[in-house]
């Protein structure tokens, strides 16, 4: 079944397709993506109400954007099935947030071992009791050691750039592992900023099933008669090597992704004003805010500087050391209490002692302006006021 | 050159290809020992480990062991040529990639769960992985480089392999051609006389009968058979 649209590769559709500027939600923007994906099936179990993402995938269903649409039990039914329908060997999105995606977890998990390509939204919500559905992308530690490809969206253009383009990376045969795309619960998703988007009769290329490094499950044609088995259980002759192996090249396709987001997003990370005396790194929704500290610092005639992380797996640790090689200063404002992004900055620098611990908000908070100037100021010796709250 | 990736046993948990700081060859090149170089370079590397090592073997895995799309009966052909003009040369299939239970049969087959198993017991030296899936074939590659001394050469449909002593990208049937006219040339530069021979039939495999199948011989994929022995089904869904 063909959905009648244009398809394109999706360089010409994230580099030279004309774009017309839209005013819309983080939300309503990775939706969008989604109706440029040719997405062959949604599953999802909507996550009511940290992120609308899943409502309006089905209000695309609607329209004709997408071949299936399927709404599971609950978030493990949702995540299993996504790894069934990927044994098919077709295009696959769902999203999730906070509570669903850690009841999703144990299949998710299991995704990059079984190499499943699909895209997953992750909006993100606080998980923690007591209950909250205030954004906090403390969830995003759960993923970090999954295997999974993580970006991480500023605003709600990159939500939409990032998603479409994870289409495109989770596909290659060198990577063939999930992509996720997170962003803030609220402050992005339920936010209106600017989003440039191309015709939504574009829509990236269909997907060839046949090109993946493991079998597609097709029985009319026979090598795809070979279960796809996750065999370990079966010898303990030589499970234990054949399980190492697996898992080095979970995490030796998660690397290969890189290449994939420097040619599809510009690299793993965005830096301003590099070799100044204050780096502020941040992901994210906090990169919004960092880069709006980085402005008034410029306004102030501060050495202050700037990187934005785009990718949170592969981490791009070359990439961050090389950024903050001449650097007295690094300040990493999180949207999370434990400070996840501040531990892989820190284990990527020779000299961690540099790095400033915060500053953090969480369970719903926001993150002013202000608080990363305080840090700025004390960091360059200067008098500052304290935000009172 | 200095060799990033060489010949084993390089221990019980080596790190891997990638992780080490192997990357892919773009198209148009191939990968030696790790490093980006011109195809008929590591070709010819491949060819003289093939002629000059013991026990050479070509593993088919899935993609040339079935008819199932267009170019793969001219790929299977070109396999057999290749074979044909390395001196001793063996074919051992890789046909599926489930672990063999409860004892894989190694002079029929190699499997990527445990491939070094075969190679240990045949004594290969140098090895050709082709129509192997791309994640079986990693698997297959870093084990046998982790735990046997074999030279291991990737003929890839896709991308290649960082794990190979010898990886060759975009394959098909003409470029495998290409290599057994490197075969025959290295060859004759070594000296080597050799007659064209055809690899001998697999010792360890029975006669296929086809005629005096009955579902029970699919096993657990029996349930796949939709149709009756005879019938000619016509509407599919």
């Amino acid at each position: 079944m063909s959905l009648n649209k244009k398809l394109v590769d999706m360089n010409y559709l994230l580099k030279e397709a004309p774009r017309e500027k839209h005013f819309i939600t983080g939300a309503q923007a990775m939706a969008e993506a989604v109706k440029r994906a040719s997405v062959d099936m949604a599953i999802a179990y909507p996550i009511t109400p940290q992120s609308e993402v899943m409502h309006l995938v089905g209000d695309i269903y609607a329209q004709g954007h997408i071949k299936e649409y399927y709404r599971a039990e609950e978030e493990l039914g949702t995540m299993s099935a996504i790894a069934g329908a990927a044994r098919a060997g077709v295009r696959l999105f769902t999203a999730t947030s906070g509570p669903g995606l850690l009841r999703g977890l144990e299949a998710i998990v299991s995704w990059p071992g079984h190499r499943v390509p699909c895209v997953l939204g992750v909006l993100t919500r606080v998980i923690n009791a007591p209950l909250s559905i205030q954004p906090d992308n403390i969830e995003m530690a759960y993923l970090m050691h999954s295997g999974i490809v993580m970006l991480h969206a500023e605003n709600q253009q990159d939500t939409f750039d990032m998603t479409l383009a994870a289409f495109a990376i989770t596909e290659k045969v060198d990577v063939y592992i999930p992509v996720s795309v997170s962003t803030e619960g609220f402050f992005v998703t339920h936010a209106k900023g600017y989003v440039e988007m191309m015709d939504e009769e574009l829509a990236f290329n269909e997907p060839d099933p046949y090109k993946a490094p493991v079998p597609a499950m097709d029985n009319e044609v026979p090598p795809a008669r070979i279960q796809r088995d996750a065999p370990v259980q079966k010898s303990n002759f030589m499970s234990y090597l054949i399980h190492s192996v697996w898992q080095q090249e979970i995490w030796d396709s998660n690397q290969r992704a890189m290449k994939y987001i420097y040619e599809y997003l510009g690299g793993p990370i965005e830096v301003q004003n590099p070799g100044a005396d204050v780096m502020i790194v941040a992901s994210g929704c906090a990169a919004a805010q960092a880069r709006e500290a980085h402005r008034y610092a410029q306004e102030e005639g501060l050495s202050v500087g700037f990187v934005k992380v785009r990718a949170i797996r592969p981490w791009p640790k070359a990439e961050i050391r090389e950024a903050l090689a001449t650097t007295k200063t690094v300040i990493v404002p999180e949207h999370n209490i434990i400070g996840w992004l501040c531990k892989e900055v820190k284990a990527a620098i020779p000299n961690s002692g540099i790095v400033t611990e915060g500053p953090r908000v969480y369970g719903g908070m926001t993150l002013p302006v202000e608080l990363i100037m305080t840090e700025i100021y004390d960091a360059l010796g200067m008098k500052s006021e304290v935000l009172q709250a | 050159m200095s060799k990033k990736i060489t010949l084993g046993p390089v221990g019980y948990m080596p790190q891997s290809a990638p992780m080490m700081g192997v990357e892919l060859s773009p198209e148009g090149k191939a990968l030696l020992y790790g490093n980006i170089v011109e195809e008929d370079e590591a070709m010819r590397d491949a060819a003289k480990a093939l002629l000059t090592m013991k026990n050479p073997t070509i593993f088919p895995g899935p993609m040339v062991l079935w008819d199932w799309k267009e170019d793969v009966a001219d790929k299977s052909s070109a396999i057999l040529d290749l074979a044909s003009e390395i001196p001793g040369c063996k074919i051992i299939p890789m046909p599926d990639y489930r672990p063999k239970y409860p004892k894989i049969d190694v002079k029929a087959e190699i499997n990527p769960n445990h491939p070094n198993l075969t190679i240990l017991d045949n004594r290969i030296k140098a090895c050709v992985f082709i129509g192997v899936h791309c994640h079986y074939a990693n698997l297959s590659l870093r084990m046998i480089r982790a735990g046997t001394d074999c030279y291991t050469i990737a003929m890839c449909a896709e991308m290649g392999h960082e794990e190979a002593m010898a990886s060759i990208r975009d394959v098909h049937a003409s470029d495998i051609q290409r290599f057994k006219d490197i075969v025959i040339e290295v060859r004759n530069e070594l000296g080597i006389e050799h007659t064209t021979t055809m690899p001998p039939e697999n010792p360890s495999l029975p006669k296929e009968d086809w005629g005096a199948l009955t579902p029970s011989d699919y096993g657990e994929y029996r349930s796949l058979i939709m149709s009756k022995k005879g019938e000619h089904v016509t509407a599919v869904e």
